[in-house]
């Protein structure tokens, strides 16, 4: 009982429907390309666009170096904060440009890259330590930041305010599991890690620990990111932990968490940029090859004084040295 | 609809009757849809079983060392060993833990359902359980990390002994050092794999012929002998598809797991303490590990295993349905 016409009919309503989204999906772009087109002048590189983009902010125009394009940058979560406000600053100046800023994980950043899959790669260790050599020698590194790291305990681990560097390898190798056996309460040690692939643990691993083994056992627990260490250690009595100064820094974090000093010097940006404070590393962005055109100008916007002057302060990390 | 048909001019296309047979577009298309879908099965099958052999093709890792206990990935540390018996053991056990909680709750609220409950009982739980489907794992993640886990750690400090009168102490649970644990772990899935094994098991409560029923109660027994001579024999097979089911949900899941288990990669002890699990050691070094690093491909072969415990969980669905029409 099929009825041929009416079927003729359905289809003709769903051939209408896909040209109706084709039409659409064809209409939309139009308009969004057209703009861009206008006030971003037809000097691709090099333009001064002094006059046209940047209403808000003309003092820093003039320094900024407006490519059209559109890149990606993936990788480290622990820089993810401060590419992304580059990102918006420089997309304020240049309108032509889009700069999608997505996290991931070091290994992801580099991984990516490599593959051309993105133009930036964020990563908080070398290339060297992740990527097989041939790949590794490919990419060329571009420091933008100082970035820091504080070890963190909960509230509840009172009288505690330095761990040395050898209280510390203690603790993290378990041969300490109480907080008594350096000057605190009669409290388990909890011991909070990122995974071991995770950027974090490899630099408190290498510059805290000499590159000892860490401790398993019913003691530690795993989480994933800064966010869920945070929530752990803020949760768990007698728990420590590493996190970037940016996590720490935050407002909402700040008063849960008992931030410790390292070997008597306070964890703070200044010691990081007079280097005292040495749980600290370079903020690697990977390109694959030279930089060019938009990737270029982006990251030469990041070593420059508008990001390193505010935005680096502002998210807490430190500058990189001149 | 039916008007159209009625009043439809259909002697015009009557005039070629070839065309339907030679181009049978519906058919074509539900055949396409199959097809597409065996295929994207056999590729992701292909997929994974290539990508997770990697570890011993590529990287020289004998196949045994998998079944090590210890898990030191780092290609820096002086030993290099990839033993994924921890995270094994721990899917496995985690898993059967929330299936002892999950299972007598859910095939007793399917027979409450079927048997016993009224019309506006059903009424109730039914959509209630279809509400229970929808909570993303996140969620019950979340009620986990900022319940289940402060309450476990606070409330079961102290060491819990089992003892009986003259033999003594026969049994000694370690207490949580925090609420981070293998009971959590499996709490929180046993919550989330209620509505399937209550779903499905209530369809093969349903399915048994009513004249069962009748029949048996009309032998004098009561309705708790029906259940439980009658009714439970002829659905069991049904109700044990649906703990099959249950279990390859709650051996797959990652997200809400991983946020209660604490993710400790050591053999698990006791259920009072952290474990990591397939799924959960995936997604912690997903992101951190590059292509093709034997650090990767370890996490891949571990995709392969969940895949073979999937596999298997289907092919023992299978043979339980078999055994049922053969019966």
């Amino acid at each position: 009982m099929l009825n041929g016409t009416r079927r003729f009919g359905a289809l003709a309503i769903a051939a209408a429907m896909v040209a109706a989204a084709c039409s659409s999906a064809a209409a939309t772009p139009t308009p969004t390309t057209a703009p861009p087109v206008t006030p971003a002048p037809a000097t691709p590189t090099a333009a001064m666009s002094a006059s046209t983009p940047a209403p808000a902010t003309p003092a820093a125009a003039p320094t900024v170096n407006c490519v059209t394009g559109t890149i990606t940058t993936s990788g480290s979560t622990a820089l993810q904060p401060l590419i992304q406000d580059a990102a918006t600053a420089y997309m304020g100046h240049c309108p032509g440009a889009t700069i999608t800023v997505n996290g991931g994980g070091s290994g992801t950043g580099l991984s990516q890259v490599a593959q051309g899959a993105v133009q930036i790669g964020a990563s908080d260790v070398l290339a060297g330590t992740k990527l097989a050599t041939p790949d590794a020698n490919k990419l060329v590194d571009h420091v933008v930041c100082r970035q820091g790291w504080i070890v963190v305990t909960n509230l509840d681990v009172t009288g505690v305010t330095n761990l040395t560097t050898q209280q510390n390898i203690d603790i993290w190798t378990g041969k300490d599991t109480n907080w008594s056996q350096v000057g605190g309460p009669n409290l388990p040690i909890i011991l909070v890690f990122r995974p071991a692939s995770s950027g974090t643990r490899a630099t408190f691993k290498k510059i805290v620990l000499g590159g000892a083994t860490e401790a398993t056992g019913g003691q530690t627990l795993q989480q994933d990111s800064n966010g869920a260490v945070t929530t752990a250690v803020t949760q768990t009595h007698g728990a420590v932990s590493v996190i970037g100064f940016s996590y720490y820094n935050d407002p909402a974090n700040k008063p849960l968490l008992n931030g410790l000093q390292l070997d008597g010097v306070n964890a703070t940006i200044a010691n990081v940029g007079n280097g005292t404070y040495k749980l600290a590393a370079d903020g690697n962005l990977y390109t694959n090859g030279a930089a060019t055109g938009l990737t270029a100008a982006f990251l030469q916007f990041m070593v420059g004084p508008e990001v390193q002057g505010t935005i680096v302060p502002k998210d807490s990390y430190g500058p990189i040295s001149q | 609809m039916a008007q159209l048909t009625g009043a439809y001019p259909v002697a015009g296309l009557r005039a070629r009757p070839g065309l339907r047979e030679r181009i049978d577009l519906p058919k074509r298309v539900v055949f396409a849809a199959a097809a597409s879908m065996i295929f994207i099965v056999a590729l992701l099958l292909a997929f994974i079983a290539w990508q997770g052999i990697q570890l011993f093709v590529k990287d020289g890792v004998p196949v045994g060392q998998i079944f090590s206990a210890t898990w030191q990935p780092d290609s820096t540390s002086p030993n290099v060993t990839f033993g994924l018996l921890p995270f094994m053991a721990a899917t496995v056990l985690v898993t059967a833990g929330a299936l002892l909680i999950s299972t007598p709750l859910s095939v007793g609220l399917a027979l409450f359902l079927s048997e016993v409950a009224p019309q506006w009982a059903r009424a109730i739980v039914q959509p209630a359980l279809e509400i229970f489907v929808g909570i993303p794992s996140v969620v019950w993640g979340w009620l986990g990390i900022t319940v289940l886990v402060p309450f476990l750690g606070q409330t079961f400090h102290d060491d819990i002994v089992l003892s009986l009168p003259v033999v003594g102490t026969v049994l000694t649970i370690p207490g949580f050092l925090t609420g981070f644990s293998w009971l959590a772990g499996s709490l929180v899935l046993s919550i989330m794999i209620v509505p399937t094994i209550t779903s499905v098991s209530f369809d093969a409560f349903r399915a048994v012929p009513q004249e069962l029923r009748t029949g048996s109660l009309a032998l004098g027994t009561t309705r708790w002998q029906t259940i439980r001579h009658v009714l439970l024999p002829s659905a069991l097979s049904g109700v044990l598809t649906a703990v099959v089911l249950g279990m390859t949900r709650a051996a797959g899941e990652a997200l809400a797991v991983q946020m209660v288990i604490g993710n400790s990669p050591t053999m698990p002890a006791a259920i009072t303490q952290p474990v990591t699990t397939l799924t959960s050691q995936i997604t912690l070094d997903m992101g951190n590990t590059v292509f093709g690093e034997p650090w990767q491909d370890a996490l891949w072969t571990m995709s392969l295993v969940l895949l073979i415990i999937s596999i298997t969980s289907v092919v023992l669905v299978r043979l339980i349905n078999r055994r049922r029409m053969g019966a």
